[in-house]
């Protein structure tokens, strides 16, 4: 038996530092450095164990749709453990939507042959988290999503998913789309020796027309929604900033009564 | 006037504040028509009507609970369907974005995500969301399809408006996919009492300076004189000391309250992006430099052992 996961990996832009939009209402993604999703790390972290704990023989792909750099995600990816990596990218790919992302990565994860889909909770950007829903919803597979605990074993995989009201077992036969949490463990650092054999890892480059997508179904033009405005919030003013020197729980308690809320 | 579904967020029954809050953006550009599913659906029906829907769509089947998602994506499309709507509104939990998207994708339409404010357009719903953090204000809408927009808590002020909510039955046929995945157990998370963090018009949270599980009784003291629901960072949650559902932040829960109090956390971005948009923020940390204090209204620099217990007592002293 084998077992082929496809891993999705947005690379996107550090959130530490400070993001802009560019004039035409889309990530500025020169002003800031791009790194692999860290919500992404834990999926391909969660590939690896499947892997690691499996009798079959598992090949594990990590899958971007992004621009040039993007290949810094999947070298992050592969030097974490992954097999192979696929790039998506087309300049027609530019400020496509959650509708077109979805059409792409399924696309692909259909190229590529798949039993099994890994994706973050989120991205660190879009931060929609709907993506995975929708990856099920286009390949016809079962969602089996934001999982804090994922487990594959004869054709199941079973999960732990922790809701606002309950925590709930799932369980679906494969093939299918998980997604998993930053609850579900601590993703690997790359060791040298992976990073060393990352740089021999095969990354196939594909374009719309390999997938078989017409330039107007992605990218602003074919995107189902249009962001007409992004604003800069204005800074916070500067509030009042006390020293505890053994009033301070009194001082504050005033500040409170002040503006109602005692 | 044309119609808009608003999805319902329910427990056995009794509906959650943000779905009330839905229902006061609907009334902005239609009618508010309810879908409630799942055990309990029907009882939902008088405070929905007192909040302005005209019409309850119901349906109790089993299958809402049995399997994940796909059987309420199934529903909503019957609602769709039955009602023709000029708009979709979903809170934006995360099970229902993950209903509200795949009905977006079987209708032909765009959705958009984490709406933090919603007005009628010439060109159809306007949807302001808080992006970067909250660094950004964008302003979006639909531009193919039945604009399908799901929506933060505390988004609205909730207002009374009755109306008719004539209870209806909805008639549903599962998909093939609505089996797919099996809910095979489920333990109901226990309530604490305390307001519901989302919903909570005040909300006081502990980080790593709570220096551990039992020390949070001094943040629950603290919140329990305010009425409030309790909050934790994330790195609180990983040492353990409380419990994941409380983690406010980027990868935890998203709170606007009035007023947010921060004990002994340093306020990095992706606990940022949780609460920025509180309206008023207040911080207590010993260290002067840390990146909360940028954010605050007021800020004492302090021992939070020091403070938050003397705050607590003159919070009691002052309600009497
Ligand atoms: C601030 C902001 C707000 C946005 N709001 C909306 C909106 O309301 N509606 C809308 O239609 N679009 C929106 N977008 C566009 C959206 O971010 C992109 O379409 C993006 O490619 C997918 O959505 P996400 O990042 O929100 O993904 P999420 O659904 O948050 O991502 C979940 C997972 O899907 C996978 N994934 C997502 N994108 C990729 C990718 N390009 N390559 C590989 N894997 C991927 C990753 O595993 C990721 O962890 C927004 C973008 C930004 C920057
Ligand atoms: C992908 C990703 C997602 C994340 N999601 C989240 C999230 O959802 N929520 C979240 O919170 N974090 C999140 N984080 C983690 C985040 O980056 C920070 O590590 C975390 O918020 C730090 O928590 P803290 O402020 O409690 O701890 P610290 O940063 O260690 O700060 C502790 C603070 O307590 C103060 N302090 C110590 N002792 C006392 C005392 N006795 N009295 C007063 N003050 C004291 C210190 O001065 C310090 O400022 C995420 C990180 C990543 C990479």
């Amino acid at each position: 038996m084998s077992l082929r996961i496809v891993v999705t990996v947005k690379y996107v832009p550090d959130a530490t530092g400070d993001r802009h939009f560019a004039d035409d209402l889309t990530v500025d993604r020169d002003d800031v450095d791009g790194l692999l999703s860290e919500l992404d790390e834990y999926a391909v972290e969660q590939a690896l164990q499947i892997s690691e704990n499996s009798d079959d023989d598992v090949e594990v792909t990590v899958l971007t749709v992004g621009p040039e750099d993007a290949k810094d995600a999947l070298r992050k990816a592969l030097s974490m453990g992954a097999d192979k990596a696929v790039h998506v990218e087309d300049d027609d790919l530019h400020g496509t939507d959650v509708i077109g992302t979805s059409l792409v990565l399924a696309k692909a994860i259909e190229k590529a042959g798949y039993d099994l889909v890994i994706s973050g909770m989120a991205s660190t950007d879009g931060t929609a988290g709907v993506v995975p829903a929708l990856l099920a919803e286009r390949l016809g597979v079962p969602q089996v999503t934001l999982l804090s605990e994922v487990s594959v074993e004869n054709g199941t995989v079973k999960g732990r998913r922790d809701g606002d009201a309950a925590s709930e077992q799932l369980e679906a036969a494969l093939p299918a789309v998980v997604s998993v949490t930053d609850q579900s463990g601590e993703a690997r650092y790359p060791s040298f020796k992976g990073i060393m054999a990352a740089k021999k890892k095969p990354v196939q480059a594909w374009d719309l027309s390999d997938l078989e997508i017409d330039a107007d179904e992605v990218g602003l033009d074919g995107s189902w929604t249009k962001v007409d405005t992004a604003d800069e919030r204005p800074a916070r003013t500067a509030g009042t900033i006390v020293k505890d020197e053994g009033e301070g729980g009194k001082q504050l308690a005033e500040f409170l009564a002040g503006q109602k809320f005692v | 006037m044309a119609e808009v579904l608003v999805y319902v967020d329910h427990v056995d029954g009794a509906v959650r504040k943000p779905t009330l809050e839905l229902l006061t953006l609907a009334r902005r550009i239609g009618e508010p028509v309810a879908v409630a599913l799942g055990a309990g659906a029907a009882d939902t029906a008088a405070v929905l009507a007192e909040h302005g829907a005209v019409k309850v769509l119901t349906d109790d089947a089993a299958e809402y609970a049995d399997y994940l998602v796909v059987p309420k994506v199934d529903a909503l499309q019957a609602a769709y369907e039955a009602v023709s709507p000029a708009a979709v509104l979903v809170p934006s939990s995360a099970e229902a974005k993950e209903v509200a998207a795949r009905l977006a994708l079987r209708i032909g339409s765009g959705i958009i995500t984490d709406a933090v404010d919603l007005e009628a357009g010439a060109e159809g719903p306007v949807v302001t969301q808080s992006v970067f953090a909250a660094s950004y204000t964008t302003k979006s809408r639909v531009s193919q399809g039945t604009p399908v927009v799901t929506v933060k808590p505390n988004s609205a002020a909730v207002e009374a408006a009755p109306a008719a909510g004539a209870v209806e039955a909805l008639s549903v046929t599962f998909s093939a996919q609505a089996t797919g995945t099996k809910v095979t157990g489920r333990t109901p998370r226990e309530s604490t009492g305390r307001p519901e963090l989302t919903e909570a018009a005040i909300v006081v949270s502990g980080g790593r300076g709570v220096n551990g599980a039992d020390n949070f009784a001094i943040i629950e003291a603290l919140a329990d004189s305010l009425g409030a629901a309790v909050g934790a960072s994330r790195a609180a949650v990983d040492a353990g000391w409380y419990p994941h559902t409380n983690q406010v932040g980027q990868t935890g829960k998203s709170v606007s309250p009035q007023l947010y109090i921060a004990n002994g956390i340093s306020g990095a971005i992706q606990h940022r992006a949780g609460m920025q948009t509180s309206k008023t923020i207040v911080a207590v940390n010993k260290d002067a430099e840390a990146p909360i204090f940028d954010l605050v209204d007021y800020g004492v620099v302090g021992d939070l052992f020091d403070v938050v217990p003397q705050l607590t007592e003159e919070i009691k002293a002052r309600k009497g």
